[in-house]
């Protein structure tokens, strides 16, 4: 089952939670910087995403929206 | 009826829903009326509150529902009250607050007494706001001025406090309702009752931008400058004639009458001006009569407080001498008379 | 493609003030998601507290007012006695909820006052800068505590679950925490079953949760979700610390 989200680059703050809760470690940290100066998480398009949301869950940004299917 | 009780009456009768209360001598009758009477209406609420700041906030909490609300103490109890109050102006949620009175500062004594004149009328909690005063001096009054601290605290939105004292409370009088209890309880618009088919709504008095907080200061007065021009009213008593004007509220203003009548059996020319709203203060009536009569005397059970604002008024074209007591103890009429008498023959009125 | 997880819908589409990593807005999208799904949204009223949440106006699409540092349990009383048909909750901070607020806590639970308390508990007072809470931890460095907290001086933890807990007016208490997302789905179950005890009008429902401060702990949010469960879960233990509502799990 292949899964897929979508992070909002300017909502995110960098803090680095759904990367250490992501089961499948599809997520990684952009070099680039947002307009707060955060470095916005990245999901890792060639990943193994199941599209579990347990990174939806934990964000305290509510920056991510997730798909399955 | 006692004082307390016509209190607790005329609010059930003006529509009252919910009271929150807490035991404090003088006012106690006030409380355990509403406890045998409001609590059994349908829809109404009675609740002995862990401390009166935390019956204030249920007050805050009622007012927010749209509901007629209502709190009592005295005065140390009004004290824990402020932060509250405060909180009610700036929220501009209308609340009747009632402060039967009794000797400060500090436990003071449960006797009647005047000495939160200041702080019922300068507002009392942080921050610049006022709220409505109304001083009874009579159980018909006590009730009377119960019923319009309701409407006017709706109409201004706006806490309205009643500031009575210990002896008014205890009284008993013949007191006549003029309204009966409504049977629909009035819900206030502009209330929090679910954000349903209309947007949500917030009231709250936070703002990181000072500016917010200074235009509520701007609406605030201006709704101020509304009430000095429409809600100040007061009693005025043989001061066409006048040479000497006692100006007196609550009981002190009893006390005064008698004495007042007393000094005219003797014919000694002297009046009296009885505020019946504190804030707004009848500044412009002291002024009026500063026209004919130069000579006034400021009669309060306390240290001085209302003859500021007579000072304040007069803008020294009067002279004002100040006659008090307090702590709790109550003068006699024929105290306040031999204090008229002596003034009125040192300043030679009788020439 | 099927959408398993979006923004909630009553919840403002407005970026969170709230430092990275912090669990309040954690709990914010909870709440939203509740009100939604357990449709709520026309009679719920929420209170917030004088603390870094006081903002949750801007972000709860409901009726909210704030209330006075402390009071937000009297105030939900006010509320809800003046009208019963709304769902009243108090969000609130520890200090609020167990310093200044603890007696009307206490008394709102003891009266079994039909409310939800939803108290976030991150040990030390957030908006001020880090100050000492009634919750900071023994030996805890906070800008009031520079040589960590000492019981001689500042006393213990307080456990107002535990405190909440003895009143009979109390009908469910129980702490969660903003660690994981499975204490975090806990969380959400636990603040929905506090709405239904207050639906089913069984009495007073308080939900503590552990929340993650990593600006005032000086940690790294992710260093922040994990002292939670390596420290704060020892002085404060996580579960159902009371339900006498007889029905298990919330319908």
């Amino acid at each position: 089952m292949k899964g897929y989200i979508k992070i909002d680059g300017e909502l995110c703050k960098g803090c680095q939670v759904c990367l250490t809760f992501c089961p499948k470690s599809s997520l990684s940290i952009s070099d680039k910087v947002n307009a707060s100066g955060y470095s916005p998480a990245l999901f890792k398009e060639d990943g193994e995403c199941t599209g579990c949301a347990i990174c939806a869950v934990v964000c305290p940004e509510v920056a991510i929206e997730v798909y399955r299917g | 009826m006692d004082g307390n009780s016509a209190i607790g009456e005329a609010a059930i009768r003006a529509g009252c829903q919910c009271y929150f209360g807490y035991p404090i001598t003088p006012q106690n009758e006030l409380t355990e009326y509403m406890a045998a009477h409001l609590g059994k209406r349908k829809g109404c609420t009675f609740i002995q509150a862990e401390s009166e700041l935390a019956a204030i906030n249920m007050v805050f909490g009622a007012s927010v529902v749209g509901a007629r609300a209502m709190t009592s103490s005295s005065s140390p109890g009004i004290s824990l009250k402020q932060e509250g109050i405060s909180y009610l102006a700036a929220c501009e949620l209308p609340a009747v607050i009632v402060n039967m009175c009794r000797g400060g500062p500090g436990l003071g004594s449960i006797a009647a007494a005047q000495s939160d004149y200041f702080q019922a009328t300068r507002g009392g909690g942080h921050g610049d706001y006022r709220t409505i005063v109304l001083a009874p001096s009579s159980v018909q009054e006590l009730a009377d001025f119960t019923h319009r601290a309701f409407d006017l605290a709706d109409k201004y939105h706006t806490p309205v406090l009643i500031l009575g004292d210990g002896m008014l409370g205890q009284m008993m009088e013949p007191v006549e309702f003029k309204h009966e209890a409504p049977e629909v309880l009035p819900v206030r618009s502009g209330a929090l009752r679910g954000a349903k088919g209309r947007p949500s709504r917030i009231i709250k008095t936070l703002s990181s931008n000072p500016a917010d907080v200074e235009e509520l200061n701007w609406s605030l007065f201006r709704r101020y400058e509304l009430i000095k021009k429409e809600e100040v009213t007061y009693e005025t008593f043989m001061v066409d004639d006048a040479k000497l004007i006692v100006v007196a509220f609550g009981i002190a203003a009893r006390i005064a009458k008698g004495a007042i009548k007393n000094a005219r059996a003797s014919g000694l020319q002297v009046g009296m001006l009885r505020p019946t709203t504190l804030w707004p203060f009848p500044s412009q009536k002291v002024r009026e009569l500063a026209q004919n009569t130069k000579q006034f005397l400021v009669f309060e059970l306390n240290m001085g407080q209302m003859i500021e604002d007579v000072q304040l008024a007069l803008e020294g074209k009067g002279e004002v001498s100040f006659y008090g007591r307090p702590g709790g103890v109550v003068s006699a009429p024929n105290e306040v008379l031999r204090v008229i008498t002596r003034l009125y023959y040192q300043k030679g009125l009788e020439k | 493609m099927k959408t398993v997880y979006t923004h909630p819908k009553y919840l403002k589409k407005v970026p969170f003030h709230y430092c990275p990593g912090c669990g309040h807005s954690v709990i914010h999208r909870l709440i939203a998601e509740l009100i939604d799904e357990m449709n709520i949204h026309d009679r719920v009223l929420g209170i917030p507290p004088c603390g870094c949440s006081v903002f949750a106006y801007n972000y709860l699409d409901i009726d909210m007012t704030e209330a006075a540092h402390g009071r937000g349990a009297a105030v939900a009383t006010g509320m809800k006695r003046a009208f019963p048909e709304a769902i009243v909750f108090s969000y609130q901070g520890d200090g609020d909820l167990a310093a200044i607020g603890t007696a009307e806590t206490i008394h709102a639970a003891n009266r079994g006052e039909n409310i939800t308390v939803i108290s976030v508990n991150n040990a030390v007072y957030g908006m001020t800068g880090g100050q000492m809470a009634p919750t900071t931890l023994l030996d805890q460095w906070t800008t009031t505590t520079p040589y960590g907290r000492d019981a001689k001086t500042a006393g213990h933890p307080v456990k107002m679950c535990e405190l909440v807990a003895v009143l009979d007016g109390s009908v469910y208490v129980e702490r969660t925490a903003v660690d994981s997302p499975a204490n975090i789905r806990k969380a959400k179950k636990a603040i929905q079953k506090g709405f239904q005890v207050q639906m089913d009008n069984l009495g007073f429902s308080l939900v503590e949760v552990l929340s993650p401060c990593p600006v005032n702990w000086k940690m790294t949010p992710v260093e922040s979700w994990e002292w939670i469960e390596k420290e704060m879960e020892k002085v404060f233990p996580l579960g159902i610390i009371k339900d006498t509502t007889g029905k298990k799990d919330a319908d």
